[in-house]
């Protein structure tokens, strides 16, 4: 095994655009599981932590853009006030340990549909940088997910970095665990209301092969909120919100939950954000 | 390949390492440090916790390349060169929070870390500070005594190394 240890962006990027098996490592809390347990023997691996430009976050026009390589415990600690649904999420990941060397780059990598940081990421409406030799693209996180652990990366390409609007909506995060700590979600779910648009988004979480957005659920919200007046909400809009994010899940029955307590779960986890972010709403503006 | 980082305030060298192992690996089994404790080897028990960088981690998720040059302090290091325990350790010790022993070196170096960023922390910033280590025999009760005690106690031990603060590549 070839241990490819870059120094900076660009030699990063041809290192993997000459050596594509060579699977990107920056946390290692995947990675390192796979080739503790003799699962992968990948010919190299490609050390992403002495990359500067990947620990860099910044503006970029209207958009906050965080290098793959920030860990968790810097999107808590210094984006916190910026990303409060990402930041939610990240808090309920892992332990001190894994927050220390977790990366949101890492996640989006793993294309797990339980990972933690990618319903508020769609919920966010983010996007996703992949570079290569070849170039630069960027495209909505919504678009990034083919499969379980499968994504358009291009076997060429690393993850640069994510982006999310710079607005101060209402974000809210929802994990469902057999614990309170160190638990993989049985499901989640984000929402973030943008009052200065009208607009809604959301974000389910290992409730379908990918993580997946709930866009009739968000139309329905976003044009049923009572924006203007503030008011508090009925009863049956909260509940029809719960069934349409419902709806646009396809949850199967696994070892952490059956399909049909993950359905359950969700309704409740949107009625619970749902709540949560409007009251945020009302008590603070938007 | 060959990897050369500071261990516990010592430059130390390893030959013939495998990129894929792990730093847990190299410091255990090449260096001959078994502080860290290998258990789970998927971060879900805290055993292995060393401070990488001034930052507790899970050795066994990090690849040993990846500590090339890096800092790197056990719980072999938490003590003085003189076999002055660390307050944590000290702590540990009087309130009986060790029973099989197996957990405890992770936990040390989590409690010290939870101590250097909150002083006197209360029971939730405990209970959230150690969510990542595992112990399957004192219940954990003796060990929230003894991070108590060991918050109560002066800050560091006399020649106890200090560990760097994080910084550098985070």
């Amino acid at each position: 095994m070839d241990f490819l240890s870059p120094t900076s962006w660009a030699e990063a990027l041809a290192a993997k655009a000459a050596y594509p098996e060579a699977v990107p490592i920056a946390g290692g809390t995947d990675v390192m599981v796979e080739l503790n347990f003799d699962r992968r023997r990948p010919p190299a691996l490609l050390d992403l932590t002495r990359i500067g430009e990947l620990v860099e976050w910044g503006t970029d026009g209207g958009l906050l853009r965080v290098g793959a390589g920030v860990t968790y415990r810097r999107i808590i600690a210094e984006l916190g006030d910026r990303m409060p649904g990402l930041a939610m999420a990240a808090r309920t990941v892992g332990s001190p340990q894994i927050r220390n060397r977790g990366t949101v780059g890492g996640n989006l990598g793993s294309a797990s549909p339980a990972g933690d940081a990618l319903p508020p990421l769609l919920a966010a409406g983010g996007l996703v940088e992949l570079a290569s030799v070849r170039g630069v693209r960027r495209l909505p996180v919504a678009e990034f997910f083919t499969g379980p652990k499968r994504s358009v990366r291009a076997p060429d390409e690393l993850i640069a970095a994510f982006l999310l609007p710079m607005e101060r909506g209402r974000h809210q995060f929802a994990k469902i665990g057999t614990r309170n700590a160190m638990v993989i979600a049985v499901c989640s779910f984000a929402l973030a209301l943008r009052p200065a648009t009208g607009e809604v988004g959301t974000g389910i979480g290992s409730a379908g092969p990918t993580p997946l957005r709930a866009v009739d659920a968000e139309r329905f919200l976003a044009g049923e909120l009572p924006w203007q007046t503030g008011a508090g909400l009925p009863d049956p809009l909260i509940r029809r919100f719960g069934e349409l994010v419902v709806a646009a899940a396809a949850p199967i029955d696994d070892v952490r939950g059956s399909a049909a307590y993950r359905r359950h779960a969700l309704s409740v986890l949107a009625r619970r954000t749902l709540v949560w972010a409007w009251e945020e709403y009302r008590r603070e503006g938007p | 390949m060959r990897v050369s980082c500071r261990i516990n305030g010592e430059q130390r060298e390893a030959d013939g390492v495998w990129p894929g192992e792990s730093l847990l690996y190299l410091l255990r089994e090449r260096l001959g440090l078994p502080g860290a404790k290998n258990a789970c080897e998927q971060g879900e028990c805290g055993s292995c916790t060393v401070y990488l960088d001034g930052l507790p981690v899970c050795a066994c998720l990090v690849a040993s390349g990846q500590a090339q040059g890096r800092e790197v302090v056990a719980v072999e290091g938490l003590s003085g060169p003189d076999g002055t325990l660390d307050r944590v350790q000290r702590a540990f010790l009087e309130a009986g929070a060790v029973q099989c022993g197996f957990c405890t070196p992770g936990l040390i170096v989590a409690v010290h870390d939870l101590l250097a960023r909150v002083p006197a922390p209360a029971d939730p910033d405990i209970r959230e500070a150690l969510a990542g280590n595992l112990c399957r025999c004192t219940g954990y009760e003796k060990i929230m005594e003894a991070v108590r005690l060991a918050a109560a106690a002066p800050p560091s031990a006399p020649g106890a190394m200090p560990v760097p603060a994080p910084g550098g590549p985070r």
